[in-house]
């Protein structure tokens, strides 16, 4: 099977800017990926999101989503169907006034046959956890719900792709871990996932991670090679429970295989007979 | 001087079969140049506490008392309470609306009708004490970075002179680097003097930077007392979405394998002593 998406040699430049936010960015989604972007503010992580679905075309290079080219304007609304984004403000996303109605707005605008608008509905909802809640006006939901309805109206457009931006970044911890496990849901079901995020404990479940630092791609490779070495000159934090876990892995205390989880790591020091 | 807060509850939609209790007998006592979190799930009452504190909210039950005066529908005082407690919203920069920094930063005094020459330092203090350039002033706040933005809107508080900050989850949406610079400026206000009321999610945070933590829950106080007093309870009352710092967890796990560690926060301690072995 083809990539999901492919970047060769991207660059983009924001009209009027002097510096570009992207330059020489090359890497390729296979599908069924989880792909982590991780960046500091500015990085140019967002600006990359905005390509994989065609609301920016790159100023250089080619990007080439589910096999369309970008950039011709033709292609964008098959693009835009096959990548669905899901933004940061929960707020903001939501266009109808109950739970169900916000869901069907996309396969309506598809002009889907009506039954085919239900089950898609009913399906998405129960894969983000607001069945229950399918008949409840929009505002009485939370944050995190609010984000799930978000998912699910993706979901809904049945793309191939969902990125991700920063959208836990303002949801409590609850919501966060509730957007967590739909996603992992979402990932074995074999969705292609692109997560940008600046927090760390969100990529353990990824499969493959990519770092920029002002505009450029300066790292990418597995999740446990990442955790191994310590980036504060890309603005990356460096967790504590990931020193200790270094330090026990180095000492040979733990097996190499054991990601830095606290649960993970407390079994393999003292393992339960 | 302090805050304080006495059998305080609020119930809104009252009398009503809306009605739903969000306060429920709540008192804590906050003293100038403390700093002091309130943690607790979504739900459990800490925004409406906030409210109260500004007189957002006038009490139902209980009482409110700001460096002695008393907030009720009569009071005399109410702006006075307003002044002296700076209450800062989440993602405050969502408010920011004036043509430029100055403006923004100067519009509460302004409109309590202080001339502008004392305006001028008011704004070039609170810029200072935000950590932003006076050469900002004539920028639009729009144009600056999210970091920036949420310096303004902190500038606009304190450019009030408020004895007392009300913070609700400020550091939310910031990157790593953005929330120790504004944790940072916290802790500036804090040394010179401030009384600080943070609302946040955030136990790591309140664990390792606050003095004192308020845990609420259905709001009621389920407790209070220094970060050393509450690590042990936190842990064991497992408050759905308050996350257990990483560290302290791994401990906790680790202990109740039987493994004789302490429970704590610290990653190189915790290192050391798994070093020498704790012993099953």
């Amino acid at each position: 099977m083809g990539s999901v998406c492919e970047l060769r040699e991207v660059g983009y430049t924001y009209p009027g800017a002097k510096t570009p936010a992207l330059a020489g960015i090359s890497l390729r989604i296979a599908p069924g990926a989880w792909v982590a972007l991780l960046g500091s503010n500015g990085s140019g992580k967002s600006t990359l999101a905005r390509i994989f679905n065609a609301l920016l075309v790159p100023t250089q290079g080619s990007s080439i989503v589910c096999g369309w080219d970008t950039g011709k304007e033709e292609h964008h609304a098959a693009v835009r169907r096959e990548v669905c984004m899901v933004f940061q403000n929960p707020e903001n996303q939501i266009v109808a006034a109950t739970v169900e109605e916000d869901v069907a707005f996309g396969p309506e605008n598809l002009g889907l046959p009506s039954e085919e608008i239900v089950s898609r509905v009913r399906w998405a909802l129960e894969v983000v956890g607001l069945t229950a809640l399918s008949r409840q006006p929009v505002y009485a939901l939370s944050g995190g719900q609010k984000q799930r309805l978000a998912v699910a109206g993706a979901l809904a457009l049945r793309p191939r792709c969902l990125v991700l931006d920063e959208a836990t970044s303002m949801l409590d911890p609850q919501g966060r871990a509730d957007l967590a496990s739909v996603l992992r849901e979402l990932h074995a079901e074999g969705m292609t996932l692109v997560s940008i995020t600046h927090r760390l404990e969100e990529i353990l479940d990824c499969d493959e991670v990519h770092v920029l630092h002002r505009g450029q791609q300066v790292w990418h490779g597995a999740p446990l090679d990442f955790f191994a070495v310590p980036r504060p000159e890309w603005g990356v934090e460096d967790p504590p429970l990931w020193r200790l876990w270094r330090r026990l892995r180095s000492g040979n205390r733990i097996p190499r295989t054991i990601f830095p989880r606290g649960k993970e790591m407390a079994e393999a020091l003292c393992p339960s007979r | 001087m302090s805050l304080s807060v006495k059998d305080l509850s609020f119930t809104y939609h009252a009398g009503t079969p809306l009605a739903r209790r969000a306060l429920d007998s709540v008192s804590f006592e906050m003293n100038s140049g403390q700093w002091m979190a309130v943690v607790g799930p979504t739900g459990s009452g800490k925004s409406t506490l906030a409210q109260h504190l500004n007189a957002l909210i006038l009490p139902q039950e209980g009482k409110v008392t700001v460096d002695g005066m008393t907030v009720t529908h009569r009071s005399p005082d109410l702006r006075e309470v307003r002044r002296r407690v700076g209450l800062v919203f989440q993602y405050p920069e969502q408010q920011l609306f004036a043509e430029n920094v100055y403006d923004e930063v100067a519009f509460a005094p302004r409109n309590w009708g202080v001339d502008e020459g004392r305006l001028e330092v008011l704004v070039a203090r609170s810029l200072a004490q935000v950590g932003l350039e006076t050469s900002l002033s004539s920028r639009s706040p729009f144009s600056l970075s999210g970091g920036q933005k949420r310096r303004v809107a902190l500038a606009s508080v304190l450019a009030a002179e408020p004895e007392y900050l009300v913070l609700d989850e400020p550091t939310a949406g910031l990157d790593g680097g953005g929330v120790r610079e504004f944790l940072s400026l916290i802790a500036e206000l804090v040394r010179g003097g401030m009384g600080v009321l943070q609302i946040t999610h955030d136990l790591e945070l309140a664990l390792s930077r606050c003095d004192a933590i308020l845990v609420l829950d259905h709001g009621r106080v389920l407790g209070m007392g220094s970060p050393q007093d509450l690590v042990d309870p936190l842990c064991r009352a497992v408050l759905p979405g308050l996350i257990i710092p990483p560290v302290l967890d791994f401990s906790r796990r680790l202990r109740e394998r039987g493994l004789a560690v302490p429970l704590t926060m610290d990653a190189e301690e915790l290192g050391r002593r798994l070093e020498k072995g704790g012993r099953y």
